[in-house]
């Protein structure tokens, strides 16, 4: 068990390690001639102006929001899933239930209007 | 056991027995074999991607009546060589104020990302990095850690484009998130496990008989996932320049795209390994090496679909995109879990047949009704009035400019 987390550490640490490689390499190898010009940042060929941190719209909020309840709502779903085959009929209407409220909080977000893309 | 029957196996027994004759303890020749395991497995799966970018090129260049490349080497299959060579050796340019670390770590992480959903996918029946007992909530993780790199390189660039798109695209992958875990809770609860070489072993009957519609959700939703067309709004190229990714060059750039390619074929693994049996097949227990065979056949179809949607298809505009996932994808994919769940139980499962059957015809039903639905939600939207209307045109006063100048000239 604990030798499963160990291989997908390793994995983990192998799967940065090639492309970092491979970018250093490809540092080593290219041309390195910079110049005001050409570093500076791109702007539809214009001189960059402003914080280039825009604002943005509170809608991204509430898709994160939304996100967020159904994200966590997985980790109660699938110890379910795992016993679904052992359970019976009395159970897997309980997880309905759960999943029928989660559905009227999406209706709510959507009469809301927090789905609209604005 | 014999090097034809399972050559992966046969490999490791005998670099076990040279560690552990070389004096190293078991467990440290334990975690060798890790280090030499996920070494090989990472780096066939990078290597993979310069077929898979040639196949990509041949196949959608066919599509549009070209030839595709065809210069380096027979069929032009060196043409990704020769790209690697050049890019290579391109210069960086790192514009001025960007977050060094973050802009560096981006593009990393996003290969990263994808590459680690292979340490728990099946590949035979003995050849899988591990059967973890997580693993589906796992490919969930991993997935979103791509999203991470996504927003890493949007903020680290110091780009108004970059910050617009990263944002973006991050609103549509953790959207499309939503319908990929409730669709992925459908094989977990056939198999009743996580595990995905448990997940295969499990499928008697391939579990796209048993959920249909969720398959079909769990592809869109993956190519969504995957930021390929008809959902590349992530690349965003006629909106936002070349979006999250506009500050990167040479290598840097390039690896946003190793990741988009791997990542398309790791999905179609993936849609092979839980809905179509993975490396089930005649004789795939007997001899494991044919499982590897035909998991590459399955994902092979799998993957040439994504190309042809590809190629096929035109993309999305973002509000639909969000509509399509928010207001279609997520309350079906809820309710197929719902309806499937209880009809499973309900129904008897002694002969196979009874259950197949149910399910289709469930599936069946549940996509007509979607469908009438559909075309009254279609039938009550407003529409935008084009009836033609009377504007003032610019159109010289010829008539009267013609009757002045033969009144001058007579």
């Amino acid at each position: 068990m604990l030798a499963d987390w160990l291989y997908i550490g390793i994995f983990l640490i192998i799967s940065l390690f090639l492309p970092s490689v491979a970018l250093i390499v490809a540092g080593i190898l290219g041309p390195k001639k910079p110049n005001p010009v050409k570093n500076s940042t791109y702007e539809c060929g214009v001189e960059t102006f402003g914080e280039s941190l825009t604002q943005f719209k509170v809608q991204y909020y509430l898709y994160a929001l939304v996100f967020l309840v159904f994200d966590v709502e997985a980790i109660f779903l699938y110890p379910w899933a795992v016993a679904y085959q052992v359970q019976t009929v009395f159970y897997v209407v309980e997880a309905i239930i759960f999943v029928l409220i989660l559905l009227f909080a999406l209706w709510y977000a959507w009469r809301k209007g927090a789905l609209e893309w604005v | 056991m014999s090097f034809w029957v399972d050559p992966y196996r046969f490999l490791l027994e005998w670099l076990r027995n040279l560690l552990i004759g070389w004096g190293l303890p078991a467990d440290w020749a334990q975690v060798v074999l890790f280090f030499v395991g996920a070494f090989a497995l990472g780096t066939a799966a990078l290597l993979l991607v310069v077929f898979l970018i040639w196949l990509e090129r041949k196949v959608v260049g066919r599509i549009q009546d070209r030839l595709g490349p065809n210069r380096v080497g027979p069929w032009g299959i060196f043409q990704t060589i020769a790209d690697i060579g050049k890019i290579f050796t391109k210069e960086f340019i790192t514009p001025v104020g960007v977050d060094w670390l973050l802009y560096n770590l981006a593009p990393v992480l996003s290969v990263g990302a994808v590459l680690m959903l292979w340490a728990v996918i099946p590949l035979t029946m003995t050849l899988y990095g591990v059967n973890l007992n997580v693993a589906v909530l796992y490919i969930i993780a991993v997935g979103e850690l791509g999203e991470m790199a996504v927003i890493l390189a949007g903020w680290g660039s110091n780009n108004k484009y970059a910050v617009l798109a990263a944002f973006r695209a991050v609103a549509q992958l953790i959207s499309y998130e939503v319908p990929l875990i409730v669709t992925l809770l459908l094989p977990v609860m056939f198999a009743g496990s996580m595990g995905l070489n448990d997940i295969v072993q499990a499928q008697s009957v391939w579990f796209i008989f048993l959920a249909p519609v969720t398959a079909l959700i769990f592809f869109i939703v993956s190519i969504a996932e995957v930021g390929r067309a008809p959902f590349d709004l992530v690349e965003a190229e006629s909106e936002l320049v070349s979006g999250f990714n506009i500050e990167y060059s040479g290598l840097k750039f390039g690896f946003f795209f190793v990741a988009d390619f791997l990542h398309a074929f790791t999905i179609a693994l993936l849609f092979a390994t839980l809905f179509l049996g993975g490396w089930r097949g005649p004789g795939a227990i007997q001899y494991p090496v044919l499982g590897f065979v035909y998991l590459m056949i399955k994902t092979s179809v799998v993957y040439f679909i994504v190309i042809l949607l590809r190629a096929s298809l035109p993309r999305f505009r973002i509000d639909q995109m969000m509509n399509l996932n928010w207001k279609l994808l997520t309350p079906l994919s809820m309710t197929m879990l719902v309806l499937t769940a209880l009809l499973d139980k309900l129904l008897p499962s002694s002969p196979l047949f009874v259950r197949i059957v149910g399910m289709v015809v469930m599936n069946v039903l549940v996509l007509l009704i979607l469908n009438q639905i559909l075309k009254l939600v279609e039938n009550r939207r407003p529409r935008p009035v084009v009836a033609p209307v009377v504007r003032p045109v610019a159109r010289p006063p010829q008539i009267s400019s013609v009757q002045n100048g033969s009144g001058t000239s007579s």
